[in-house]
């Protein structure tokens, strides 16, 4: 009888994706193209964060672009385009999360030399976009002030891949009762020294102080 | 269900591994999963079962070995592992440092081929 016989292969599963997003990112930022991957549960303000992001770029002449990555509709897309920049809808049917290839394949024929800044807003998840990465140089994870403050803890994978968090609706604090501290706290916990906004769509709260954050970013892209 | 593409991918690269060793029929495949690399193993066995169903890899066991995450206490300057995933807290002294030394792997560590049936 002979043995089976075992063959170390030691390669990351997701070997393909990460290969071709490493390609991307070097792309990216050669152009001096600040690319930022958006993840959080469905519903916690990721559009309309980046809404307010993108039109307050447009408004000072900063050029940017945004793809929008959900399971069946373009509303997202949609809303987005009324701020007035270029704006890409990715479809998945399904799929839970968004991967490089489909970020690719979705940026041909624009321009990215054009862009200073470029925004993926991943599906609505927190467990499902941790592993793929998309080329991006900046990671923000959302969490709203209605989630809860344990969501990091519940969710330790994708908030330590992070680079910034947010805490959107922060207007709604006090109505729902939101532990500030603990949720800084937890944050901490999860990934340690992290830059965390306080962010408000509604008043405008944060929203400055993020967009510093990417310009301080964009400034230590290689040229 | 991410891990219906994770299982895709470790199918392709299982594939992809025999046929340069040979074309072998593939017995078992084992993984390396780090617990932070958000993997349900059940979802990802079933996934599995899923995508291998009627290919040459439908007999194939599938092995998963859990890493623990370990990080690096810059205060006892030593490496240590954590017994949950909840806080990036070293268990002697407390310190939480985002010096993560393992425990996000999502890798193909082997692929097993079965021994040749000769007559
Ligand atoms: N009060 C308040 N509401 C907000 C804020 N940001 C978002 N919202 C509301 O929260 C709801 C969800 O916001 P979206 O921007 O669609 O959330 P999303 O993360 O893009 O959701 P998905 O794409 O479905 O995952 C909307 O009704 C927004 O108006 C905020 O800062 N304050
Ligand atoms: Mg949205
Ligand atoms: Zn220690």
């Amino acid at each position: 009888m002979t043995q089976p016989r075992i063959l170390e292969v030691r390669t990351r599963i997701l070997k393909k994706n990460d290969e071709l997003a490493r390609e991307m990112r070097r792309e990216f930022e050669s152009l001096g193209l600040l690319v930022v991957n958006l993840v959080s549960s469905p519903g916690t303000g990721k559009t309309a964060f980046l809404k307010e992001t993108l039109s307050r770029l447009l408004a000072r002449g900063i050029p940017a672009a945004a793809v929008v990555g959900d399971l069946e509709t373009d509303n997202d897309a949609r809303r987005l385009a009324a701020s007035g920049v270029p704006v890409r809808q990715i479809m998945t049917h399904g799929l839970c999360h968004l991967e490089a290839e489909m970020v690719r394949a979705h940026l041909a024929d624009w321009n990215l030399a054009d862009f200073h800044y470029l925004f993926i807003e991943n599906v609505g998840n927190l467990v499902c976009p941790t592993s793929w990465d998309l080329g991006e140089s900046v990671r923000l994870a959302l969490l709203s002030v209605t989630e809860g403050e344990d969501k990091p803890l519940k969710y330790p994978g994708l908030f330590n891949t992070a680079d910034i968090a947010a805490i959107t609706k922060i207007d709604l604090a006090e109505a729902c009762e939101f532990d500030r501290e603990t949720a800084l706290a937890n944050i901490d916990a999860v990934r340690p020294g992290m830059q965390v906004l306080e962010t408000s769509v509604k008043t405008g709260a944060g929203i400055e102080e993020w967009l510093a954050s990417l310009a301080t970013r964009r400034a230590m892209l290689t040229p | 269900m991410h891990e219906l593409s994770i299982a895709m991918n470790v199918a392709e690269l299982a594939r992809e591994h025999s046929r340069l060793h040979g074309d072998g029929r593939v017995s078992a495949v084992t993984l390396r999963i780090g617990r932070l690399s958000c993997v349900h193993e059940d979802s990802l066995r079933y996934s599995f079962e899923l995508v291998t169903e009627g290919t040459p890899l439908a007999a194939a066991r599938l092995r998963i070995i859990e890493v623990p995450i370990r990080i690096w206490c810059p205060t006892c300057e030593a490496e240590r592992e954590l017994p949950g995933i909840q806080r990036l807290a070293c268990p002697e002294c407390g310190h939480l440092s985002g010096e993560i030394r393992a425990g996000r792997e999502l890798d193909l560590e082997s692929i097993e081929l079965a021994p040749e049936t000769t007559p």
